[in-house]
């Protein structure tokens, strides 16, 4: 019995092609990618050795502040608003709808499946200037509000407000399902004692769902602001970094100094940089929510 | 006291409901009833709308785009629009995301597959330390491993080709997949694993008749997942691919829409159409799976 579970060879067998295309597919690379970070060249003009200038040179790099300082604002906003919909969403599901909800829930997540893409354009539509007005410019036109049409993203304030939008728009559905899940778990004789006791409405959610909820809601923050911190599909599908690089976040950021300025050493610099950065926001994520607890 | 707790918990939150439902007269109940009802109504609006009016738009003509209103149904099925999209590249991009995102899921099934039953049934030191080695690269941004990557595929001359993204898409897809894996193993009692190994069944023989069976829903889970996250793919797709007859949905997208967007909107549309669409029929037919796998995936990976 015991020999059979801990035979070697077999052990090999199962789990050799996994830990080989892992190791030199991910890991590897992220080593590999931590080396690059004090060199210079490309992989085409060659490598030189220079230190930790890239680091040094990340400081005075006043776009590196800018795609930085819009990456943390987009991950905030979107964020916030991701999972304080998604908890709207949830406390509807479960306090107006009942068994009911199945179909909205599943109406309400469809765009989390939708390609990236595929949503940008048709955000880029919808927020279009010319050659046509897109929806909101000819609802605008519609209504007489023609004072209020502009090139949603033409320019760097509404572009990122488009940006935002479009990612709340997608995911919503998805940490709607996801604190649905956890409010179902909430034993609804504890919410029955409450009333008795007088909570309902909003303190009712205030004193007794949320702090039932937090566990679920602090790992929805965590997953969220990881993926918020690392966006790129969306904002290279929407307005690639434009106008100027008023839109641009690191990840983008890294991909232009990379691959069409051929700084490898840079980029590389700049990923880790932003590696370091989510980790950072995740351990203090968790320590706010530790001290929450104590 | 909590655990006495937790064992009556209603999944349902059904008396939830029955408990607001007796305060009041249904008068009452119905008039505080209504915000709820329009909100609900704005919701399906901002979710469904969109993709409406893709739809709709996607049908119509290039005089209809000009002078009709933008909300205005189209006079017609103008199939044209689809023709011309999908012969000027979204048929392409079409095979090439077939032909690199599911060769690319069976290695990821297989792949795990094994792996999660060496971790999780099998008995050896360093099992957990493999498996936490496997999630960390969860948290690790893609562009750490972009540059590494395409030196490691420029020199081995897989770079623009679909190798490099077949290859790519199953090491990326493994953490997530040998963690939910690793989990449906759990679930299978030891009893049945030691009683097969009482009979006389080698290790291969267990694998692949006993544990195998009986993680057969959770290979589809894992799948559906899977295929979203790759069909969706844009970074890698956008990295290691140049040519734009091996472009995937997403960059050939991306790409059609950068030559014919400003100009010809009726094949845009339908070219966005023929993207979101297939995505959207798989949802429709296997919707709670892919919520249930989906969501998940979050809260453990």
């Amino acid at each position: 019995m015991e020999t059979l579970l801990r035979d070697r060879r077999a052990l090999l067998v199962f789990i050799g092609q996994a830990v080989l295309v892992y190791s030199l597919i991910v890991l590897i690379p992220i080593v590999w990618s931590l080396i690059y970070t004090v060199f210079e060249g490309s992989v085409i003009s060659g490598f030189q050795f220079v230190g930790f200038h890239n680091y040094v040179a990340l400081f005075s790099d006043k776009t590196f502040w800018q795609a930085l300082l819009f990456t943390l604002k987009y991950a905030v906003v979107v964020t916030v608003g991701q999972v304080g919909i998604g908890l709207l969403l949830a406390l509807l599901y479960v306090f107006y709808l009942g068994k009911a909800s199945g179909l909205i829930r599943t109406l309400v997540f469809f765009p989390v499946v939708l390609p990236t893409v595929a949503v940008a354009q048709l955000f880029s539509k919808i927020f279009e200037i010319t050659p046509q007005y897109g929806l909101v410019n000819s609802l605008l036109h519609v209504a007489h509000l023609d004072a209020w049409i502009q090139p949603w993203l033409g320019q760097g304030g509404s572009a990122f407000w488009v940006i935002a939008i479009m990612d709340i728009w997608r995911s919503m559905g998805f940490y709607g399902v996801l604190l649905f899940a956890g409010l179902v778990d909430i034993p609804s004789d504890i919410l029955e004692g409450a009333r008795v006791d007088g909570a309902s409405g909003l303190r009712l959610v205030r004193y007794i769902v949320l702090p039932l909820l937090t566990p679920i809601l602090f790992s929805s923050f965590i997953f969220s602001i990881n993926g918020t911190l690392k966006v790129f599909d969306s904002v290279l599908a929407l307005t690639n970094g434009g106008p100027g690089q008023a839109t641009t976040p690191l990840t983008l950021y890294m991909y232009t100094t990379a691959f069409s300025n051929g700084q490898y050493g840079y980029g590389s610099t700049v990923a880790t940089s932003l590696a370091i950065l989510s980790l950072f926001v995740t351990l203090l994520v968790f320590r706010s929510a530790r001290r929450d607890v104590a | 006291m909590s655990q006495v707790l937790t064992g009556q918990v209603d999944k349902t939150g059904a008396s939830v409901h029955q408990l607001r439902e007796r305060r009041g007269s249904p008068m009452r109940n119905l008039l505080s009833r209504t915000p709820v009802w329009i909100l609900i109504g704005l919701l399906l609006v901002v979710e469904i709308y969109p993709l409406l009016w893709l739809l709709l738009s996607s049908f119509k003509t290039n005089d209809e785009f000009s002078q009709g209103t933008f909300w205005a149904i189209p006079s017609g099925l103008d199939w044209q629009n689809y023709a011309q999209a999908w012969t000027s590249g979204m048929g392409t991009y079409f095979l090439n995301s077939i032909l690199t995102v599911f060769p690319a899921l069976l290695l990821i099934l297989v792949i795990s597959l094994a792996a999660s039953f060496a971790l999780e049934v099998m008995k050896w030191r360093g099992s957990n330390l493999v498996l936490l080695a496997f999630l960390a690269g969860v948290m690790i941004p893609l562009q750490m491993v972009l540059l590494p990557l395409f030196t490691i595929y420029f020199q081995t001359q897989l770079i623009n080709t679909r190798w490099a993204l077949i290859i790519t898409y199953t090491a990326f897809g493994l953490p997530l997949s040998v963690f939910l894996m690793a989990g449906f193993f759990k679930s299978v009692p030891r009893g049945v694993i030691e009683a097969a190994v009482l009979d006389g069944a080698s290790i291969y023989q267990i694998f692949t008749r006993v544990a195998l069976p009986m993680v057969a829903n959770g290979l589809v889970t894992i799948a559906l997942v899977q295929f979203f996250f790759l069909w969706n793919d844009l970074l890698f797709s956008l990295t290691f691919i140049s040519s734009d007859e091996l472009r995937t949905i997403q960059t050939g997208l991306l790409n059609f829409s950068g030559q014919y967007g400003q100009v010809q909107w009726g094949p845009t549309f339908a070219a966005i159409s023929l993207a979101v669409f297939p995505t959207l029929i798989i949802y429709l037919i296997l919707n709670q799976q892919v919520i249930k796998g989906l969501t998940a995936g979050s809260v453990k990976g």
